[in-house]
């Protein structure tokens, strides 16, 4: 078997998602039961599919409603803007409203509902229709006796609709222990979908799960289903697998200082980052930092906001230094703002994926992750987030989702526990040293990149976020004004030392002055006895001279021979 | 489709449709095609009428395989049914009404219990 396995023929619905989960649509030409409690969304799912059909698959239906008339109904579906008089108007769509009476029908002998039959192939015949709901068709056994006929006539219907080749949705009242109040699921056995409608901690949450699909592989998880002014969506998220794309392309945190901390790029594009941190440790700071680079470069980014209303986070970030607002006006930032309980997640999370398939940003912002976990349903969130990421990632949307932690609970927890799923984890925190709270932020994690093991000054100046190099000395690590004063402190001590030095240098100098001068004064110490000695010297060779001179003289006035021996005069002399 | 002319007759035997003696009931019965039902629950209809509403009924047969359309006119679902088109307000009554008193009481001819 060289081709893949033949599938089952599938005619598609159109509606968001559920097209995925069915592995394209259900079951072509044949009968599909919707069943679930009141107001779970099975009428207007049933209706969505026929409408989509019409009108994207060229499949004309028709609608059979046993329980709201025409009137009501066009009127309940044109607020999820389908028009549906023009449809009818256009032969594209028949809607039959079946009256079956408000009491019950008085009986006697045998019946079929042969009628029925009628009618219906009636309907499909006047505009070939392809399509066929039959809404909510249990509404017959309240009205009408014999619920033996009933059946049999059930399954004969069923069994026509299939002859026929029409696709059909066959909606049911959820029963007590069964799907449907009348077992309709026995009937149908080919394609079977659960709605449901549940209300946990106050707030209500829609799921559509596929119970069976003969012949087809199928989610089998319960999505999470939206129904808004575009219809039904549902969210296929958690059959995706690990197998997107990893980019190597950096961006810019739009803090130049972390940029260098994470291995001087920045992130990844594409990746998951956490900023997690006590209260007022910055984590919005950094987010608003981040969105405002990205819409630098000319890039989109969706902020959701489930703490402030986006004009409170433009005043707060201009006091830092983050000018928003001209983005906003670009286009290029769109804030999404909701309370978190405003919605179940699944709402939320559909939402957003609606929200991101319309804006198509290359950066996504939740601030914070964590205002969802309300009361017990850590679980839930969890696996809620893991589709987002999921879905940023397909996509590769840069995630960044800010985690408010508790302090006096483990930093490095973070409250909704993905963590395995973040690709780079900053952590901000608060260093209490000297009186005083000092933020500081280290990073965590960070997959694939090699990134610096520093804690980190972090301080939030008029001028946007700012890292500083914390002080790590004797008394261990040092921030805020324990800093500035640790640096003060060091920069007296250098202070202190150029002067000693300079001291010692002018000592020094002073002693080679005083050496030199010591020199001098010797020298002319020296020279004055030198002076004096040559000139005692000089004065005795003159005295000798003069002596000697004297003798010849005396000699010549006393006549005597002396001129012949003066020597020996001279000798005596001495 | 059948019409009897009306006029007056003695008064019903059982006495429940006390005002109504002499209203003219318009019956409509609806079947789908020429079958042995469809002659059965004529045939049945038409012998409860001359018992009870002699000279003064009238039953008009619809056919739904030839005029599908004129099945919702009348919310019609089950085959076959019988319509009390007249007097007001309309009955109806499924089933081949091989079961005369419950057609009695669907046509509102006998008080019910």
């Amino acid at each position: 078997m060289a081709k893949p396995r033949t599938q089952l023929p599938k005619s598609k619905t159109g509606i968001q998602g559920l097209d995925e989960i069915t592995g394209g649509g259900l079951p072509k030409g044949r009968p599909t039961l919707i069943c679930g409690g009141a107001g779970c969304g099975k009428t207007l799912l049933a209706m969505e599919f026929l409408v989509r059909g019409a009108t994207q698959f060229n499949e004309p239906g028709v609608f059979m409603a046993f329980e709201e008339n025409a009137k009501d109904l066009t009127k309940n579906v044109a607020s999820l803007g389908f028009d549906l008089k023009d449809l009818i108007a256009r032969k594209k769509i028949v809607l039959d409203f079946v009256y079956v009476g408000d009491r019950e029908i008085e009986t006697s002998g045998e019946f079929d509902l042969e009628g029925l039959f009628i009618r219906l192939g009636h309907a499909i015949d006047s505009i070939g229709a392809k399509r066929v709901v039959l809404d909510t068709i249990e509404a017959l056994f309240s009205r009408l006796p014999n619920q033996r006929i009933l059946r049999a006539e059930l399954h004969r219907l069923f069994r026509w609709l299939k002859e026929k080749g029409v696709t059909a949705i066959i909606t049911g009242e959820r029963g007590e222990d069964t799907l449907t109040r009348q077992g309709l699921e026995e009937y149908i056995s080919d394609c079977v979908i659960v709605l449901d409608h549940r209300v946990s901690d106050q707030v209500s949450s829609r799921r559509l799960r596929v119970v069976k699909y003969r012949g087809s592989t199928h989610g089998t998880n319960e999505y999470p289903f939206l129904i808004d002014e575009d219809g039904i969506s549902v969210l296929p998220v958690t059959s995706l697998g690990l197998e997107q794309a990893a980019s190597t392309q950096r961006i810019p945190t739009g803090v130049a200082r972390l940029d260098a901390m994470l291995g001087g790029a920045g992130y990844y594009r594409g990746s998951s980052i956490l900023i997690s941190g006590t209260a007022g440790t910055g984590k919005t700071s950094l987010a608003a930092h981040f969105a405002e680079a990205a819409c630098r470069r000319g890039e989109r980014a969706l902020f959701f906001a489930f703490e402030e209303s986006p004009n409170q986070i433009m005043r707060n970030m201009r006091s830092i230094g983050i000018d928003l607002q001209p983005w906003v006006q670009k286009g290029l930032l769109q804030f999404q703002a909701t309370r978190p309980t405003f919605a179940g997640l699944e709402m939320h999370l559909t939402k957003m994926h609606k929200a991101i398939n319309a804006f198509k940003p290359q950066v996504v912002i939740v601030d914070p992750l964590n205002s969802f976990v309300i009361g017990s349903n850590e679980i839930e969130v969890k696996s809620m987030l893991m589709r987002l990421v999921d879905f940023l990632k397909m996509q590769q949307i840069t995630g960044l989702f800010t985690s408010l932690t508790t302090s006096g609970g483990a930093l490095e927890q973070s409250e909704v526990a993905i963590s395995s799923l973040i690709d780079t984890w900053l952590l901000l925190r608060t260093i209490e040293i000297g009186g005083e709270r000092n933020r500081g932020l280290y990073i965590l994690k960070s997959r694939g990149m090699a990134h610096s093991n520093q804690i980190r000054e972090f301080l939030l100046t008029d001028h946007g976020v700012e890292l500083r190099d914390v002080y790590v000395g004797a008394s261990g690590v040092l921030t805020g004004s324990a800093r500035l004063a640790q640096e003060a402190q060091e920069q007296a001590g250098k202070l202190t030392r150029l002067q000693e030095t300079e001291r010692r240098q002018l000592e020094l100098e002073r002693k080679r002055k005083a050496l030199e001068a010591q020199v001098v004064a010797l020298r002319a110490e020296f020279e004055a006895q030198e002076t004096e000695t040559l000139s005692i010297i000089g004065q005795e060779q003159v005295r000798g001279a003069q002596l000697v001179q004297e003798r010849v003289d005396m000699g010549l006035s006393r006549k005597a021979d002396a001129a012949v021996r003066p020597n020996k005069q001279k000798r005596s002399s001495k | 489709m059948k019409t009897n002319p009306t006029k007056p007759v003695t008064p019903v035997p059982e006495g429940g449709a006390r005002e109504k003696k002499l209203d003219t009931y318009v019956l409509r019965l609806y079947v789908a095609g020429q079958t042995p039902k469809s002659m059965t629950v004529f045939d049945n209809l038409k012998k409860i009428c001359e018992e009870y509403l002699e000279g003064r009924y009238q039953i008009q047969v619809v056919d739904l395989l030839k005029n599908p359309q004129l099945a919702s006119g009348d919310q019609i679902l089950a085959i076959p049914t019988l319509v009390r088109k007249l007097p007001l307000p309309i009955r109806k009554i499924i089933g081949d009404l091989s079961n005369t008193e419950r057609v009695l009481i669907g046509l509102d001819l006998v008080p019910q219990k």
